[in-house]
């Protein structure tokens, strides 16, 4: 396997950088989505943000790379105990991948073979404390968003099939992509993702010859090219520790908390959640950056990608709904 | 006509060299021809260098990633365990592409990704336009061959041998690339429309190839040109405007053979309209003539969704199990396989009198199927305005009398939309009993003005629900004329044809099937325009009957 392309070497797409930055700081806030072209380095941005964490660890032969002997599930074969540095697990979830397969199931190996009813993990346990990445979100099965984003939400993974009663951690960032031109995401799912976030390609020339030049020097001269961007992804790194140790420091005053509730009223967004989110990421940023409240400059910028998916769509406005959200926050904050 | 498939001959040629001097930036060659004498022959001048190892559509994940083999574990009564196709670096040439499902499309799409040094060949063998291998693949792919129209006996040989492709393989990495090579190739890619940023690194790998084979260690405006007309030309979504003459492009100006040898550093200005021209000159015609009308399907079968429900071994209605493969797909039927298994026992303890624990032989494998039918719901949307006539409601209501008596064999569902005045009504939500449509439909009013925008609204909000409810929502649209009455808040005709337009977008990325029926005396081009928006069909019927109605917009549905 070679190198992920650096994180902070990707041109543009700030949004999308910013959105999984926030994730990795506060990975409650409960996934993204990054709906765009083809091209647009989707993936590539997924990857490279799993590259930049620093490694975790976890016990040696855990399938779901616990920490610790409690974390450790009882139905897994023991460990010696011993543990060692893994980097951040991303793990690909493909279309048209079984239940069983992302759940865990049943290790037919084992039952047929030896006679035991063992239970054989899936895509969530190797998961766990990293990122589930799942492109083309919009095309897989209904059944199957939904159970993930019930994992996702409830961090534990709970298996009731085939006389198997089994439960594991599960806790990871949800990073959903997806073209809308080959399908629309449910409503009912959309509102569950924490932040979404459109891409686009580039339009302009200029920033898009430079993706093509930062890539042909990362394919000709790796090394190099690695090199030259490892200060700026080390600060990037840093910056996230330090905002994920500075995260419950971080306050919230009801003045906040109240422009968080009228801006939801004004766009009507149903539920709480839109709420609930729009101020877990605002904190989150607040923290990466260092400031020591939220404020109302913190809610204006991550207002769009936490509040533009949750509006009843309106298919007469044509700027897109992140610019409609734009608009009601500066009619509210006015 | 000769010349251009001599043509594609010789560039299929050139993309098949360069994709084995750099197979892994490249990506691999979307290979577009039936079966045949011109493809085998083609196929046949594959540089080793590729050597590619075939797969199906229906390859299981064991095959691809690795995995348990469980027929040899249970004949071995130890754990084995194979290696995955992908998990070597090498070339793999997927046969029947165009049938390839989105699941193993994301499969290889990911194995490209993962820089798991593999490359594709894609043999499609699609009838039509409609039938091609996924989108998501032939995206990372660089090249895309069509071989279609040639005879056996135009071919020509010119492989290049193969110590010269081992040899451009070495001379791959000192070859640089220059950042004036990159703008042009960007740019160039930007006037086609290209969206993508893959097309343009596609186009820089395959000209640092192409120099490679040349023996220059610098990428030259041969390279460039070379690089753009195989990468960019079957990509391209619109024809650069600024020049009329596209039809006679002119001759790129070559001082002869010795121009190839010259230091390009400062004379690569290539001018970027001579490099549009050669790219223009290898459009295929197809392209240039679905470039003349708006794009029309570029969803459609090319990405196939999991929206489509299709007959599984996942979910659904349970079918008797069957004896199968445990492939990692299939789920395996525990009980079966061992009542299967049970008879033997004895006779197989015979033949092993020390094994202990059940016996069980791979034949005994027995794996679940279930059957998962999806109903189809038919929206009809019709224009019960007074220009419409009550005339045309009846034949409506006919029709969807008949297609309900069907309904049972068809797994069909219906509900009728109709709008008039200024909004749109569900008369019918969806349904398949007879007796309540009739009763609902007696009592139906007609009259005022035409507000199509609002009508297919509807048509959207109600096919996304059946969406969510497992339904497959297919529409049939009948009108007779143009839009008069915009949404609610905005007035004018203007404002009403704009609104038509756009919920008809909205309508046509819920990607179903679709008919409009033009019921006017006289086809309406409005009307066509509007099914091109829609993707559905345009099917002008003057004069129907409910009879007529129903079949037209089966066999329409169908399609």
């Amino acid at each position: 396997m070679r190198q992920p392309f650096p994180f902070s070497a990707i041109v543009g797409q700030t949004e999308m950088k910013q959105a999984m930055i926030l994730t990795a700081v506060d990975p409650g806030i409960g996934g993204v989505l990054v709906f765009g072209d083809r091209g647009t380095g989707k993936s590539t941005a997924v990857r490279a943000l799993a590259a930049l964490l620093p490694p975790i660890r976890a016990l040696v032969g855990s399938p779901t790379n616990a920490a610790t002997a409690e974390d450790h599930p009882d139905w897994a074969e023991p460990v010696s105990g011993k543990s060692h540095d893994v980097p951040t697990p991303v793990i690909d979830l493909p279309l048209g991948a079984t239940e069983d397969r992302v759940v865990g199931a049943l290790d037919i190996e084992r039952a047929l073979t030896r006679g035991e009813k063992a239970f054989e993990p899936g895509l969530l346990a190797r998961a766990n404390r990293g990122y589930l990445y799942i492109d083309e979100v919009n095309l897989l099965e209904d059944h199957i968003v939904d159970l993930l984003l019930d994992v996702a939400q409830s961090g534990e993974n709970v298996i009731e099939r085939e006389g198997l009663s089994i439960r594991h951690d599960a806790r990871f960032v949800l990073v959903g992509s997806g073209n809308p031109e080959e399908g629309e995401l449910r409503p009912q799912l959309l509102d569950r993702f924490g932040l979404s976030v459109e891409v686009r390609s580039p339009t302009d020339i200029d920033e898009r010859v430079e993706v093509i030049r930062r890539r042909a020097a990362f394919d000709t001269q790796p090394e190099a090219f690695l090199k030259k961007w490892r200060a700026k992804d080390t600060k990037i790194r840093k910056a996230i520790l330090s905002g994920r140790a500075a995260l419950g420091s971080v306050e919230a005053s009801d003045a906040a908390l109240r422009d968080c509730a009228e801006l939801c009223v004004a766009l009507g967004s149903d539920g709480l959640r839109g709420e609930l989110t729009l101020l877990r990421t605002a904190r989150a940023l607040a923290a990466y950056e260092g400031s020591d409240a939220v404020t109302r400059d913190h809610l204006r910028r991550v207002a769009p990608m936490s509040l533009s998916h949750r509006l009843r769509r309106d298919p007469l406005d044509e700027a897109g709904s992140a610019s409609r959200v734009l608009r009601t926050v500066e009619d509210v904050f006015a | 006509m000769m010349q251009d498939r001599l043509e594609a001959w010789i560039t299929g040629h050139l993309a098949l060299t360069l994709l084995a001097v750099d197979p892994v930036g490249l990506g691999g060659l979307h290979l577009r021809a039936r079966a045949g004498p011109v493809r085998d022959a083609f196929l046949s001048r594959m540089p080793p260098a590729l050597a590619p190892r075939r797969i199906t559509p229906d390859i299981d994940d064991t095959a691809l990633f690795g995995g348990v083999d469980i027929a040899a574990t249970l004949a071995a009564g130890r754990v084995i365990r194979s290696t995955g196709l992908l998990s070597r670096p090498g070339t793999l040439m997927l046969t029947m592409a165009e049938r390839c499902g989105p699941g193993l499309a994301a499969r290889l799409a990911q194995a490209l990704d993962s820089g798991a040094e593999q490359s594709l060949i894609l043999l499609d063998e699609g009838a039509d336009a409609d039938e091609r291998a996924p989108s998501t693949l032939t995206e990372r792919l660089a090249f895309r061959v069509d071989l279609d129209g040639l005879r056996a006996q135009d071919l020509a040989e010119l492989a290049l041998g193969d110590p010269e492709i081992d040899a451009a393989r070495t001379r791959l990495s000192s070859v640089t690339l220059p950042d004036e090579a990159m703008i042009l190739l960007t740019e160039t890619a930007a006037r086609f429309g290209i969206g993508s940023l893959r097309a343009p690194w596609l186009a820089c790998c395959a000209a640092r190839a192409h120099a490679a084979v040349s023996h220059r260690n610098k990428v030259g405006e041969d390279d460039i040109q070379i690089a753009a007309q195989l990468v960019f030309a079957h990509r391209a979504t619109v024809i650069p405007q600024g020049d009329e003459d596209a039809a006679t492009p002119p001759e790129p100006e070559h001082d002869g053979d010795s121009g190839q040898d010259r230091d390009i550093s400062d004379d690569l200005r290539l001018p970027q309209d001579m490099l549009i021209d050669a790219v223009k000159a290898l459009l295929p015609p197809e392209v240039l003539a679905a470039l003349s009308v708006p794009r029309t399907a570029p969803a459609g079968k090319g990405s196939g969704g999991a929206g489509q429900k299709r007959k599984g071994n996942r979910r659904g209605r349970p079918l008797p199990s069957r004896k199968g493969r445990a492939d990692g797909q299939n789920r395996i039927d525990l009980i079966a396989t061992l009542r299967a298994a049970a008879p033997w026992q004895p006779l197989r303890r015979k033949a092993q009198p020390d094994a202990t624990g059940l016996l069980i032989r791979p034949s005994d494998i027995h794996v679940k199927r279930y059957q998962e039918l999806s109903d189809r719901l038919v929206i009809f949307a019709v224009d019960a305005s007074g220009s419409a006539a009550m005339a045309r409601l009846a034949e409506a209501k006919g029709a969807i009398e008949l297609m309900l008596a069907e309904a049972y064999a068809r797994r069909d569902h219906v509900a009728l939309i109709t709008f008039r005045g200024d909004g749109a009504e569900l008369a019918l939500p969806p349904t398949r009993s007879l007796v309540q449509t009739k009763r609902q439909l007696a009592g139906l009013a007609g009259g005022g003005g035409t507000p199509l925008a609002a009508g297919l609204r509807m048509v959207a909000d109600l096919a996304q629900r059946a969406q969510g409810q497992g339904l497959s929502p297919a529409l049939a649209l009948l009108t007779d004329g143009r839009a008069n009455v915009p949404l609610p808040g905005r007035t004018g005709r203007a404002a009403a044809a704009e609104d038509a337009y756009l919920m008809a977008g909205l309508v046509a990325a819920m990607n179903m099937p679709g008919a409009v029926i033009d019921t006017a005396m006289r086809p309406q081009p409005d009307l066509a325009k509007l099914a091109q928006t829609l993707r559905a069909a345009y099917v002008p019927l003057p004069r129907a009957d409910a009879q007529g109605l129903s079949r037209a917009i089966g066999t329409a549905l169908e399609g």
